[in-house]
């Protein structure tokens, strides 16, 4: 497992919820706040290993329900749901275009959503719904889908920075350096 | 194929999950509040942010401005006072009646002064988060408001902070009063997800006869609300259910969407 990325994942999730309780911006402007935790999970699912995944929707789901009016638990579910998914077919995404980010981001933030909504209702919960819950809805996609990008090319940036340097390969081989020597050996 | 790493991981965080949605309500509430502490070193290092402004206006403000605030103040308190004394005199008044009548005595109204901290960041829910908690003696189901009218109620209590769900929220129903001749008495429920300032009316008899601009306010019936407070106005009405009982629109008298300090109600 490589620890610094899936500390920087974590990390970035932990303020990811905070941003969203305590900057109302977009709730003002747009009337739906967006959820980057669907992204952060696509990210992790595409460039970490399952553990980060799991770490991932637990934590973040807890943190998540802890500051919200849902059940504690509620969100976990949803946010592995989508990342176990991803996880499985990674080999199959071209993750490193920014398109393919694209698409994920909204497809992500597209069904988190609706999975939360449909657990809460399942275990009894009246959450606030009507038509303008589908105005939210598409804000939350293309939220997701303008962030996932952007989060990507951040973490990448993250792991430039933090992790170590890929080793550079250069054209110069030391074993097959041409040996010329200025003294010549003659042989008598 | 259970042993493959994924399908471990995929038990592991269901059990969790099962183990977390089992747990008796209690628990949950106090395992909420310990989560949710995890954040307040963010939220009081947001407090101190958003306080940077208003103390760098204040330190650069004029002298002049600051005697011309102070004079409107000292004008403000005056009247105030001048008010304050009426009041006292109208409210010995009515306990001496309330007395000879043999009605119960009201007391008056214990309020304390909350910052808003943080919203709900799920959509589907209307709460916020004040930094008031059970160290300063909040209780579940305090009624919050502001001086324009009805907030909400505490829902849940930590040591330092508590949960106020909102008016128009699915978990915060109210009952309400009509103030017109009839004074007919419906229940607040949930406007719609999108417009935070408007509510319904609903359960209001099939005969009410309701105009726009009539003031809404708490019935005291239900036990968590006083009689009185201002929740907003009639905006129109309509029959529903083949005229079986009316639903009206309301306009919250509070912009629930600019909430900064609220006063929670304590008995």
């Amino acid at each position: 497992m490589n620890f610094l990325q899936t500390i920087l994942i974590l990390a970035a999730a932990f303020l990811a919820v905070f941003g969203e309780a305590a900057l109302p911006g977009l709730r003002h402007w747009l009337g739906a706040q967006v959820d980057l935790l669907p992204v952060l999970m696509v990210y992790a699912a595409l460039n970490a290993d399952i553990a980060a995944v799991s770490l991932l929707a637990v934590l973040g789901g807890l943190w998540f329900d802890a500051l919200s009016a849902n059940p504690l638990g509620a969100s976990i579910l949803p946010l592995f749901a989508v990342g176990f998914v991803i996880w499985l077919q990674r080999e199959l995404i071209l993750r490193d275009l920014p398109f393919a980010q694209l698409v994920l981001g909204a497809m992500a933030s597209a069904v988190a959503p609706v999975l939360s909504v449909l657990l809460l209702l399942t275990i009894g919960q009246q959450p606030l719904l009507g038509w303008g819950s589908l105005w939210q809805w598409l804000v939350m996609t293309a939220g997701g889908a303008v962030a996932a990008p952007v989060i990507f090319a951040l973490f990448n940036w993250c792991q430039l920075a933090l992790g170590y340097q890929p080793r550079q390969e250069i054209s110069f081989r030391p074993d097959r350096e041409i040996r010329r020597d200025r003294k010549l050996k003659v042989n008598d | 194929m259970f042993r493959q790493k994924h399908y471990l991981a995929l038990g592991a965080v269901t059990l969790v999950v099962l183990l977390i949605l089992s747990l008796p309500p209690r628990a949950t509430a106090r395992l909420k509040l310990a989560v949710g502490s995890w954040f307040l070193p963010l939220f009081g290092l947001a407090g101190a942010v958003q306080q940077l402004p208003v103390s760098a206006a204040d330190s650069v403000m004029t002298r002049r401005e600051l005697l011309r605030q102070l004079e409107t103040l000292r004008r403000e308190n005056e009247q105030f006072r001048a008010q304050a004394l009426q009041s006292a005199a109208t409210g010995r008044e009515n306990d001496q009646l309330r007395t000879l009548l043999g009605w119960q005595r009201q007391t008056p109204w214990k309020l304390k002064l909350a910052n808003v901290v943080m919203r709900d960041p799920a959509n589907w829910w209307r709460t916020v988060q004040i930094d008031l908690g059970s160290r300063d003696g909040l209780a579940d189901n305090l009624p919050v408001l502001t001086p324009d009218g009805l907030v909400g109620r505490v829902s849940s209590v930590g040591y330092t902070r508590a949960q106020v769900v909102l008016i128009g929220d699915p978990n915060c129903r109210v009952s309400a009063l009509v103030e017109n001749p009839a004074h007919d008495i419906g229940v607040v429920v949930p406007g719609g997800p999108l417009d935070s300032s408007f509510v319904e009316l609903s359960y209001l008899s099939g005969s009410a006869n309701l105009q726009a601009g009539q003031n809404v306010i708490t019935s005291g019936l239900g036990g968590i609300f006083p009689k009185g407070i201002p929740i907003g106005q009639i905006v129109d009405a309509r029959q529903v259910e083949f005229g079986l009982y009316t639903e009206a629109r309301v306009k919250l008298a509070v912009n629930l969407g600019s909430l900064e300090q609220v006063w929670v109600l304590f008995p």
